[in-house]
């Protein structure tokens, strides 16, 4: 395997304090350098994402009169893919007083991510849990409220107390238009700059400091340089590399992807999240896969028929012919045991033969005993807006027939490596939310997400950012400064070409295979001899893609052709280091998979002495023999066992 | 089955467009009207034609970027966003207009995506709850009655894909303005900024090109999430009170 990479120095996180773990977060914001309120009007940021992530943070950052310049793809701010979220959002509250605390949320959360995530930064996530929900109603969030006017929860995959709070099924959706409003006062007030339909293609760095980017106006084509004195990438995930994920369309890489290639590390990419309950795929022509929100799992049963190749109705088999099959293995946890077990048990059943519905990839997940027990307009109230989804994509009523699930790309848990103060190995670009890698190590819990968002946005980078920049402003730069004049040349070089090959395959096209290749062999379960395959086919058809591929129009206008190949271009480079990395980690943790390393039942087996760590990885060359440098982890506060949820 | 589109093609912001018709054919039942639209310009794009641009990222419902008048219904024949129209609505030879949103304050950019910055801009002038990181009281300091709170969610469902906007007659933008004055104005912490924000969010719709509301329906009747027409006049009663109070 040595001839994929090459090992390099541990990697260790300078900035998270020693001490009880409680006191840790107060210790940083106590030691960080803070800028006087009169020079934050002299320093700027430029912040690229506007999901929950980065509008929180230019809201925060604006709020706070630093000059911040905000960026996405999207028309509006508001369509950042954090809409999409649905389920829900974790908090310490304890309102329910069932037993919660900042500690169990902490402790739940380092358990769920299989032990590859650090005790300090999951513990300040737990502690500013609290203050976000506290934010977001403020603001004017509308979360569930009770008869009484207090607010409700559920619970949600992976834990056994009630701590998520939700909008009904649009909880995402609710906590980014008040993120976004916030945001849009800053724009109104001069403190943020709106820069919309603008894609971010490259990072400038100056004297090993994050400078500014190059962004692409996707009206007219213009490429243009953007300087500040620091920068800070929310850019969301990277499921979009399988092609077919939950993800929206335009999820990409390209912003971490570049920030890498100018020398951030890349931590743990292999570490993706398949969720269990997503729509099966119907045909081929298929852009998306459409998530059924996790909450389903609180009150529908999971099961495919005992027999294989039962061709049934499946309100016709009886029950002892069914089974149920997360009740029977995992008793105590049951329908609702975390992600990464959830959907390999679909994938089980399924490869033997159980599967329902088109080829045999689904399972049911029924609701008929939950109608019995609740009666039908209790389930609508909780789940109406689900079930009509369902029956709007399928054409199939919930209510009657069982629905069919499978699990899909959904969450990418590996991003650019940031200290405790979320910033990269780059001076002065910090990266937050989905786009880093900090807090869910192997395997993500539902509804920490948009937590994590929340958190690193409103609560952590505008408490560890004014470290860096107290020693700002730095030197003034124009486009005539070599590094930034540099930079743009190579993205307009990349444009050209894109537009030049002028091959015989669309842009699709080739996604949709290499989507295919990491399904394949970088998916739910991997194993040694499939990653060599995939990274031999990942190089060929990227070799292809740079001859073959066709991208219509010019650079001078609205294209959407273009904007795609850019990314997917992205990620090639990116899937090959993925399958490295999975390659590389010979163990089973979270969501990663490898079938060398299972126990005798065939649940994950981790190997704690070998591979407790973060996998850090440096860009060499595209094709090149990537560096890898570890950050060993240390469980001080949490016992490091084999995960059981029997 | 088969089927014939007939495309308004548009360069760019303020060239001439016109009608381009395309046979798509082996479309799928169980294709979205977006995924038929794919396999419109993968053939394009094969052929060395400009394929079709259209606004789309979830296409889950919930981004609002979606959104294409299809045979003169914004968003076509279901009450649901484009993305979420499946084929099954259509059958085998149906002719199909697929139109841009058609509105002076959505200036089209090119083909079928259009500018809805001004939904922004009319947020910006007051569609939010003045509450700075940091200074909130406890969530439960403050219970709402629960249909108040109801009533706040459902207003707040908007989606900002402003089909409301291309179905009015009068290309009006207030059942999306109205939407997010109720949304704030049912809420305890929506108070104080009430009075103003109505008036200012009114202003600066105004200012940007859409037309006055003469109460005709058709923006609800289009409307993916159901906004209610009643948060209009929600909207009216609140900017007569604030207008006669005079304490903006
Ligand atoms: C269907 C679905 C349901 C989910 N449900 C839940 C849930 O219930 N609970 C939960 O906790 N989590 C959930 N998640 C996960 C969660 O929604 C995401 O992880 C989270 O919202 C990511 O937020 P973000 O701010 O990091 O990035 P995003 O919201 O993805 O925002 C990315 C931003 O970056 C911009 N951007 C990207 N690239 C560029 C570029 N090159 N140039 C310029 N701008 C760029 C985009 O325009 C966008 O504004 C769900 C995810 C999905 C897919
Ligand atoms: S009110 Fe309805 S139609 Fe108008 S923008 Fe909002 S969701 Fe779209
Ligand atoms: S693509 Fe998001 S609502 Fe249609």
């Amino acid at each position: 395997m040595t001839e994929l990479y090459i090992e390099g120095d541990p990697i260790r996180d300078e900035k998270a304090p020693e001490g009880p773990i409680e006191q840790r977060w107060d210790k940083r914001r106590f030691s960080a350098k803070l800028v006087n309120p009169a020079n934050r009007r002299k320093l700027s940021v430029i912040i690229v994402g506007t999901g929950l992530a980065g509008a929180s943070a230019a809201a925060t950052l604006g709020e706070a009169g630093y000059q911040v310049s905000s960026f996405c793809y999207q028309d509006s701010p508001r369509r950042a893919h954090s809409i999409a979220a649905q389920g829900g959002i974790n908090a310490a509250k304890n309102y329910r007083n069932d037993g919660d605390s900042i500690y169990r949320l902490f402790y739940d959360t380092v358990k769920g991510g299989d032990f590859r995530s650090r005790e300090s930064n999951v513990y300040r996530l737990a502690q500013v849990s609290v203050e976000i929900i506290d934010q977001c109603v403020a603001q004017g969030v509308p979360f569930a409220r009770e008869y009484g006017g207090l607010l409700d929860n559920r619970s949600f995959g992976g834990v056994q107390v009630s701590r998520t709070f939700y909008a009904r099924g649009q909880t995402g959706q609710q906590l980014l238009i008040g993120a976004y409003q916030a945001l849009e006062r800053q724009v109104a007030a001069g403190t943020v700059k709106m820069h919309t339909r603008h894609e971010m293609l490259e990072l400038i760095v100056v004297d090993g400091r994050a400078r500014g980017i190059i962004a692409r106006d996707m009206v007219t084509g213009e490429i243009e340089t953007h300087f500040a004195d620091a920068v800070v990438l929310a850019s969301g995930g990277y499921g979009n590399v399988f092609f077919l994920s939950t993800n929206a369309m335009g999820c990409n890489v390209t912003a971490t992807w570049r920030a890498h290639r100018k020398g951030a590390l890349f931590a743990n990419p292999c570490f993706t999240q398949i969720h269990p309950t997503c729509i099966p795929v119907s045909g081929d022509y298929q852009s998306k896969l459409t998530l059924m929100s996790e909450s389903l799992r609180n009150d529908g049963r999971i099961w495919v028929p005992k027999k294989a190749g039962d061709q049934r109705d499946p309100r016709q088999i009886p029950e002892d012919e069914r089974d149920y099959y997360l009740e029977r293995i995992y008793p105590s946890f049951g329908n609702l045991v975390p992600r990464d077990i959830a959907s390999r048990a679909a994938k089980n059943v399924c490869d033997e033969g159980r599967g329902v519905g088109p080829g045999g990839l689904g399972v049911y997940l029924d609701f008929a005993d939950a109608i019995k027990r609740m009666g039908r307009p209790a389930v609508e109230a909780k789940y109406g807006n689900l079930f009509d989804m369902y029956q709007r994509i399928t054409g199939e009523n919930p209510y009657e027939v069982p629905m069919r699930i499978y699990p899909a790309v959904h969450y990418t848990m590996g991003g650019l490596w940031v200290d405790y103060d979320l910033q990269s190995t780059i001076p002065g670009l910090f990266v937050t939310g989905e786009a880093n890698f900090s807090d869910h190590g192997a395997n993500r819990l539902g509804a920490s997400a948009l937590m994590q968002g929340l958190a690193d946005g409103y609560f952590v980078l505008p408490n560890t950012i004014n470290d860096y920049l107290a020693s700002g402003p730095f030197e003034k730069l124009d486009e005539n400064t070599p590094e930034a004049k540099e930079a743009a040349e190579s993205v307009r070089a990349r444009i050209n070409k894109l537009l030049s090959i002028d091959g015989n395959r669309t842009v699709d096209s080739f996604h949709r295979e290499l989507g295919h290749i990491m399904w394949e062999y970088c998916g739910m379960e991997r194993t040694e001899e499939g990653l060599r395959k995939a990274i031999e086919r990942i190089r060929e058809l990227r070799d292809e893609f740079w001859q073959n591929v066709k991208v219509v129009g010019t650079n001078d206008e609205l294209n959407q052709s273009l904007e795609k190949a850019g990314r997917v271009a992205d990620f090639f480079e990116l899937a090959e280091l993925m399958c490295i990395d999975a390659l590389h980690r010979r163990e089973s943790c979270g969501g990663h998979f490898r079938a060398e390393s299972q126990t005798e039942d065939g649940e994950a087996l981790r190997h704690d002495d070998e591979f407790a760590y973060v996998a850090a990885w440096e860009f060499t060359g595209t094709g090149e023999q990537p560096v890898l440098h570890k950050e060993n982890l240390e469980y001080e506060y949490v016992e490091m066992k084999q995960r059981s949820y029997k | 089955m088969n089927i014939t589109l007939r495309v308004w093609r548009q360069k760019g912001r303020g060239d001439e467009g016109r009608m381009v018709t395309y046979k798509v054919e082996d479309v799928s039942q169980d294709m979205s009207f977006l995924e038929m639209l794919d396999v419109l310009n993968e053939k394009l794009t094969l052929a060395g034609e400009d394929p079709v641009a259209f606004d789309h990222d979830c296409r889950e419902g919930i981004c609002g970027a979606c959104g294409v008048v299809i045979n003169g219904v914004a968003h076509g024949p279901e009450t649901t966003t484009t993305c979420q129209l499946h084929m099954r609505s259509f059958k085998d030879g149906d002719v199909i207009d697929v139109e841009p949103w058609r509105a002076k304050a959505f200036p089209v950019i090119k083909d079928l995506v259009v500018d809805r910055g001004a939904f922004d801009r009319i947020i910006q002038a007051g569609g939010y709850i003045s509450a700075p990181t940091g200074t909130a009281p406890d969530a439960h300091a403050n219970p709402i009655p629960k249909a108040d709170a109801d009533r706040a969610f459902d207003a707040a469902t908007c989606i900002g894909c402003g089909a409301c906007v291309a179905a009015c007659p009068n290309a009006s933008g207030m059942l999306f303005t109205a939407a997010k004055v109720t949304h704030l104005g049912m809420l305890p912490q929506g108070q104080p900024e009430r009075a103003a924000r109505v008036v200012k969010m009114v202003n600066q719709h105004d200012e940007e090109d859409f037309g006055g509301c003469t109460n005709i329906g058709e923006c609800a009747a289009v409307c993916p999430k159901g906004i209610p027409l009643d948060t209009i006049s929600q909207l009216n009663k609140d900017l007569l009170g604030a207008l006669a109070s005079g304490k903006l």
